[in-house]
């Protein structure tokens, strides 16, 4: 009985792992394959989207005089220095072998090259050597940065635009909290026309306002200063409401009412019960103001014309690259200076990010 | 007692609804008003005291304008290049994201939705020197490649499609609302469509692309308005003078120009509220054909 039961058994073992092994392992094999592809696809589509950066940045450390035939990668033409002279160096054909010599003699068909190894003994090469590649040696030329910094005056402009960051910042958010709390927690007549209004200027053109403001602006003297990009952030911006808004209606309300049965005023609450719960949402809204106010241009540029010693990076960035056409690599370094802080604090509170996209385009 | 228990929540509500309420009336309501009364006047700001009544002048001038028609087609034709780019392009990204398969997937993500946060002023000058035509990157490869290498920004005809391209960095939020559109799909709705035989490109086109249609709209409204808005990148590559032949005259840059270059507060007033109601127009128009092709799972939303 055993011994059939076990002959039985085994080509049943066999059975059950021969027969479907094969699709399991082919369709293992088909989802690495769709995986690879898949993910090459994606290598090179963020290749191609994110080339630019890579323009930028080999740009930035480029020399300030380019030649025709140099690399696209930072570069500075090989020379060989010898008995106090510098000559350049160039491939040179010699015998069927490509060597790299230097040019001591340039003659029109014939020219004189010594090998640097060994500089004592001149060759005497037929041919024009104009048709010569160069030799390059890969240089970047750290130094731009330093020079870009000087020339666009960028401590200034980075203090300027931290400083309008910081204190729009503060309003921004301050404003947002209040209001997004009387929007979930109380009962007032006509809260969802206002409401319906808050969202309608979110959608709506906000340079529309722009001219009217402006006016407004100039006549009580506030343009030329920080003031017209300031104070208005003070009074709750609508897409920061309406984010903060949708997350105090998510906690729920056991413990404001009975913070409030305790005899704690509505402001007390908000401070000490809604807002430890909100943090996220919070730490948020001042990310997406940081950034808006790191970005903003036509308010900067048309408040403060003629008062570069109040410019923020934005506005000095685009007059500096008006001024300097001819120097593409300062004007490249110059970008990358402006984006480091912003890049920096994205790469550290990515997911912040993602989420307030999602909360504000989504759920509404 | 029950009524003044309501009349104290409603104040200490309106209380904090306050600074709200009152900067809708200081920085929106009001200026609105005040620029609708300034577009019926000759208003220069730079020259006090003089200013006139004209009618309906300004409106008149703006609906005839060469260079508002002008402003309108390089609008339009930014956006009939740009948007299908901004729409196809972040689904590709999502789609990618929310397959499975791929590897990597967060760094992905953080890739394709840095040029975000890149400062527009700074995105605009890298690729100002991009599509430069003599060392920019994208021309030398054309011409290694043998292709005719187009001198993007100052040729007319190239200065759209050129804008349309840098556009492309800005893609990164519509790629995360319509990430998250994808999530919502209901897996099931693909399972049965496999059981009954569907192949993957009928899966797309009859239930992905169904069932975010609300992203994609609400992409749309936000693309459609942002055209009107357009301004920071073509004023950082051409300054005031709006490109070769006014080829990137935008609304906003003509605007821009009769504001705060000539200092016309009247007749920008009016064209502030053209733009006003256009943007208005879109958003109705958009909303309203909507029903008719956009699906929401929960009926009314």
């Amino acid at each position: 009985m055993a011994a059939q039961s076990g002959i039985a058994s085994k080509p049943r073992i066999a059975a059950v792992h021969s027969v479907p092994s094969i699709p399991v392992v082919s369709k293992q094999l088909r989802g690495l394959m769709v995986a690879g592809t898949l993910s090459l696809f994606a290598t090179l589509l963020v290749t191609v989207y994110l080339m630019p950066l890579g323009y930028a940045a080999a740009l930035s450390v480029r020399s300030a005089s380019v030649e025709a035939g140099q690399p696209l990668w930072p570069s500075d033409p090989a020379q060989f220095a010898y008995n106090g002279q510098t000559y350049d160096l160039y491939n040179v054909p010699v015998n069927g072998a490509v060597r790299t010599l230097a040019l001591t003699k340039p003659g029109r068909e014939a020219s004189t090259f010594v090998d640097p190894a060994n500089p004592t003994q001149p060759i005497e090469w037929q041919g024009r050597w104009r048709t010569l590649d160069r030799v390059w040696n890969f240089s970047p030329h750290w130094a731009n940065f330093a020079e870009a910094w000087k020339i666009t005056n960028f401590g200034r402009l980075f203090f300027n635009t931290v400083a309008i960051a910081v204190i729009g910042t503060i309003g921004a958010v301050s404003s947002a909290v209040v209001v997004a709390y009387g929007f979930s927690r109380f009962h007032i007549p006509g809260k969802s026309i206002l409401f319906t209004i808050l969202v309608g200027t979110i959608i709506l053109p906000q340079q529309v306002t722009i001219v009217p403001t402006y006016a407004m602006f100039a006549s009580i003297g506030w343009v030329g200063t920080w003031l017209p990009l300031l104070v208005p952030h003070f009074f709750g911006n609508a897409y920061n409401v309406f984010l903060l808004r949708q997350f105090f209606m998510s906690i729920p309300r056991d413990l404001d009412e009975a913070a409030m049965i305790d005899g704690a005023s509505p402001f007390r609450t908000l401070i000490s019960v809604i807002l430890p719960q909100a943090w996220a949402a919070v730490i948020a809204v001042c990310l997406f103001h940081f950034f808006f106010a790191w970005n903003d241009f036509l308010a900067p540029l048309v408040y403060l014309v003629g008062h570069e010693e109040l410019w923020p990076i934005s506005v000095g960035m685009s007059y500096f690259t008006g001024q300097y056409t001819q120097l593409p690599q300062l004007i490249q370094a110059t970008a990358l200076m402006a984006m480091a802080l912003p890049v920096l604090i994205f790469i550290l509170a990515q997911k912040v990010f993602v989420q307030g996209v999602v909360v504000t385009g989504v759920d509404k | 007692m029950g009524t003044s228990l309501a009349r104290r929540e409603s104040t200490w509500g309106l209380l904090f609804l306050a600074p709200w309420i009152l900067g809708f009336l200081l920085f929106f309501a009001g200026p609105m008003l005040a620029s609708l009364a300034a577009s019926f006047t000759d208003l220069v700001l730079v020259r006090p005291g003089a200013t006139h009544f004209i009618g309906l002048a300004n409106w008149a001038r703006l609906l005839n304008d060469p260079l508002v028609i002008k402003s309108l087609l390089v609008t339009g034709n930014f956006l009939l290049i740009a948007m299908p780019i901004g729409l196809a392009l972040p689904l590709l990204m999502a789609v990618l994201l929310n397959s499975t398969r791929l590897l990597l997937k967060p760094l992905f993500r953080a890739l394709f939705f840095l040029p975000v946060l890149i400062p527009g002023v700074a995105a605009a000058v890298i690729w100002q020197g991009v599509l430069n035509v003599h060392t920019g990157w994208i021309d030398l490869s054309l011409s290694g490649l043998g292709l005719p290498a187009p001198d993007w920004l100052n040729d007319p005809q190239w200065v759209i499609p050129a804008l349309s391209l840098i556009s492309t960095w800005s893609v990164g939020n519509a790629m995360i609302i319509m990430l998250a559109g994808l999530q919502n799909v209901p897996t099931e709705l693909y399972d049965a469509a496999k059981v009954d035989g569907a192949n993957a490109f009928y899966r797309f086109f009859k239930i992905t692309i169904p069932m975010i249609s609300p992203v994609i709209f609400y992409n749309l409204v936000l693309a459609a308005i942002a055209a009107f808005q357009y301004f920071l990148t073509a004023y950082v590559i051409y300054q005031n003078t709006a490109g070769p032949n006014n080829s990137a005259l935008f609304y906003m840059m003509n605007l821009f120009k009769e504001a705060f270059v000539y200092y016309n507060m009247g007749y920008a007033s009016a064209l502030a509220w053209g733009l006003f109601i256009v943007g208005l127009a879109i958003t109705i128009g958009l909303f309203t054909t909507a029903r008719r092709w956009v699906y929401y799972a929960g009926g009314d939303s």
